[in-house]
């Protein structure tokens, strides 16, 4: 496994998009952190909604870059015929998965805390958050491991799906379609429903810092909804790698 | 190669590739699905009486309709003049509504959504004249004196501040409005709609309000009927009418004025699975390209064809008929099955003209083809699948998205709704603001700051130039 995971890691680090990708994603989700929460023409808590929640809501953004990695790191593979080496190297699919997910997790994680820690600080500046507070730092925490776990799921749909481009589209598809379907049901029961099996409603949830009751779904079970997602992506996509010739 | 022959060429490419005539047809297949879904996940909680769906009020015109005020009348026989003092106009506990209503009145009948033409003073915007709901002429600032005309079906109505000097607001032809109607004085003042945004819902709440007016000195030239002053409230809103000699007292609440729906009974909701048929539309178009440079396809067309824009142009025809073909006929079935079901399910659906269907339908489907070309144009810049779909589902999802599911305050939602490409959603927008109704006219609710089509030419201007981009590029570039 160990081999595994350098050889992944060689790849990963020696090309120039993966990079490019990371900065793209942090330097995004930064900006429009801050222009949400610079949309709000107010500070402290005469604003009267959740801050933290604004100044985090660049990982909207942010997320579809991290896809696109997530999609890369396996897609590129098949398109340049290079899965045959790879698969031939290590012939355990499972393996071969698990490095792949493992070395794309790391990068995420350390962007994503650049990322969210950069959102938090502007927005601090623009709307003043409160810091000591443990849900913020849930909030916090919450989006790195969000931005990881859409990456993951990324990795997996690409990996059952092999053509990139309907994997960028499936998983972007599965993140904004939802909000926009929960925002016209409008059946109570039915809208916290949608909201609570989406990967993108459920899992932003763990961004929430005020209201939690008026949640679909708590902040640490709705990115545990997110967690399904990607492991039922990665269980997809080991399934193919494993039953079909690559 | 003719430009046909190209055209040939590119549509035989298309669609001899099996996954993406299957791409086509998932695309119209999501755009129904999700769309039914969601009426189908809307059983509206507080239906109409026995189940039944609710019924709007509709007027003259068809057109969903507030019909609630008081009302004291006479009938009024052939031609005649109305005129009267409004010399108070106060408001309940919660202040005058601007646009709080008392004055003069023929209508064609007590019947709630009849014809009708009214002069008045408002809480706010001064004297006005309005009919049939939706007509609407502002006259002098500050008058305390009406008086309104009817000869045949023509209605001028005047204002003045001391009785003496009138000036005339406007004339208004109205049919409808039979020989004898009922003639009076009226008041109402509108509900307030208070808006709370929460981040991802909106929502509008109806406060009721009222304002009472006293009328005197009036005097009517004309055919009264033989039954004497009469009055109250047309619908079940409070409103008290006291009569003390010549002077009435009347209170009233409600509105005499059109229907304004918000997003969650506009019939553009049948459509929200448009997003799911045009993300896949837009990976369609992307593949159209880049599959060709990933297999070195793209050097064996330019050879055949050296005119690169040329090529270039027959693939954006090709992807963007296909996006329009599966966007009409997508919404074409969305709309009208959608709306069976929502109906059925309860809900309240105002009802449109043919014509905004029409635009409902072709505007979703012209914007699914713009986005389709948008996409195959960033596909020609950027030659790989992945950054192209992400580039293009960001620019038009991510903003209608932040927008109108309440992310952001609505202020920011507008902006981002007049530069972004998600502007095109616009041709989706069948309700209409209108600036003498009080009301939020927000994104989240379905008010895009710009009109369909020009919307819809924002998309159209950023397709424009990607693909002058992708034309300049491709023909500078080695393929």
């Amino acid at each position: 496994m160990t081999a595994a995971i350098r050889a992944e890691w060689t790849k990963l680090r020696t090309v120039a998009a993966p990079l490019w990708l990371l900065l793209g994603a942090i330097v995004l989700t930064i900006a429009l952190g801050a222009a949400a929460a610079a949309s709000l023409h107010c500070t402290g808590a005469a604003c009267g909604v959740d801050r933290t929640r604004f100044s985090l809501a660049g990982v909207q953004l942010g997320q579809a870059v991290v896809a696109v990695l997530g999609v890369l790191v396996v897609g590129n593979e098949y398109s340049s015929g290079m899965i045959h080496t790879t698969l031939m190297a290590i012939p355990r699919r499972s393996v071969a998965l698990g490095a792949k997910a493992l070395v794309l997790t790391g990068p995420v994680v350390v962007a994503g805390l650049v990322a969210v820690a950069g959102s938090l600080i502007a927005g601090d500046r623009l709307v003043s958050l409160a810091w000591t507070t443990g849900s913020t730092l849930r909030a916090a925490a919450g989006s790195v491991l969000y931005l990881a776990l859409i990456a993951l799921m990324s990795l997996g749909i690409a990996t059952a799906v092999r053509d990139s481009g309907a994997a960028i589209g499936l998983v972007l598809g599965l993140v904004y379609l939802f909000p926009i379907l929960a925002s016209v049901v409008s059946n109570p029961h039915w809208h916290k429903k949608v909201e609570q099996i989406g990967p993108a409603t459920a899992g932003l949830a763990v961004q929430a810092t005020t209201d939690l009751k008026d949640l679909p779904i708590g902040p640490w079970p709705g990115l545990g909804v997110l967690a399904l997602w990607a492991t039922g992506a990665l269980a997809l996509g080991l399934a193919t790698l494993r039953f079909r010739d690559a | 190669m003719s430009f046909v022959h190209l055209l040939r060429a590119e549509w035989t490419k298309f669609r001899t590739v099996p996954s993406w005539l299957i791409g086509a047809v998932v695309a119209i297949l999501v755009l129904i699905l999700i769309g039914l879904v969601s009426a189908l996940g809307s059983h509206a909680v507080a239906a109409g009486p026995g189940g039944r769906p609710r019924q709007v009020l509709l007027g003259p015109d068809g057109r969903p309709v507030q019909d609630d005020f008081t009302f004291v009348r006479r009938t009024l026989t052939g031609d005649g003049t109305l005129t009267v003092r409004v010399p108070a106009l106060t408001g309940g506990e919660t202040g005058l509504e601007q646009w709080a209503k008392a004055g003069l009145m023929i209508k064609a009948n007590t019947q709630p959504g009849s014809p009708y033409v009214a002069v008045m003073r408002t809480g706010a915007h001064g004297a006005r004249m309005q009919y049939d709901f939706s007509g609407d002429i502002a006259g002098p600032a500050s008058a305390q004196w009406l008086r309104l005309t009817r000869a045949g079906s023509h209605f001028t109505g005047y204002a003045s501040s001391d009785g003496s000097t009138w000036t005339r607001i406007g004339t208004v032809t109205v049919a409808g409005i039979p020989a004898t109607a009922s003639a009076g004085m009226f008041v109402t003042s509108p509900p307030v709609e208070v808006y709370e945004q929460h981040f991802g819902s909106a929502e509008g709440n109806m406060y009721p309000t009222q304002a009472t007016a006293t009328f005197d000195d009036l005097t009517v030239a004309g055919a009264l009927g033989a039954d004497d002053w009469q009055g109250g409230p047309l619908a079940d809103t409070p409103g008290q009418v006291t009569r003390t000699g010549d002077a009435f007292t009347v209170s009233g609440a409600g509105n005499i004025a059109p229907n304004h729906p918000d997003g969650n009974n506009a019939v553009e909701r049948t459509l929200v699975g448009t997003f799911a048929g045009l993300t896949v539309l837009v990976v369609l178009g992307v593949l159209f390209v880049t599959s060709e440079y990933r297999r070195g396809m793209i050097r064996t067309t330019f050879a055949a064809s050296p005119g690169r824009v040329r090529v270039l142009a027959a693939k954006a025809v090709v992807v963007g008929a296909v996006g329009f073909v599966a966007g009409a006929i997508g919404s074409a079935i969305a709309l009208p099955l959608c709306r069976h079901v929502l109906i059925r399910n309860g809900n309240l659906v105002f009802a449109v003209t043919t014509g905004t269907e029409v635009r409902l339908i072709l505007g979703t489907a012209a914007a699914i083809a713009v986005a389709s070309v948008l996409a195959l144009a960033i596909g020609t810049l950027l030659r790989r699948s992945v950054g192209a779909v992400a580039a293009v589902i960001v620019l038009i999802v991510l903003p209608y998205l932040l927008s109108t599911a309440a992310v952001v305050p609505a202020d920011a939602a507008r902006w981002l709704l007049r530069l972004t490409p998600a502007a095109t959603f616009a041709v989706q927008q069948s309700v209409t603001a209108y600036h003498q109704v009080e009301g939020v006219y927000t994104p989240a609710l379905g008010f895009y700051p710009l009109s369909p089509w020009s919307g819809f030419a924002v998309l159209c201007l950023y397709a424009a130039v990607a693909f002058g981009l992708a034309a300049v590029v491709v023909r500078r570039r080695d393929a």
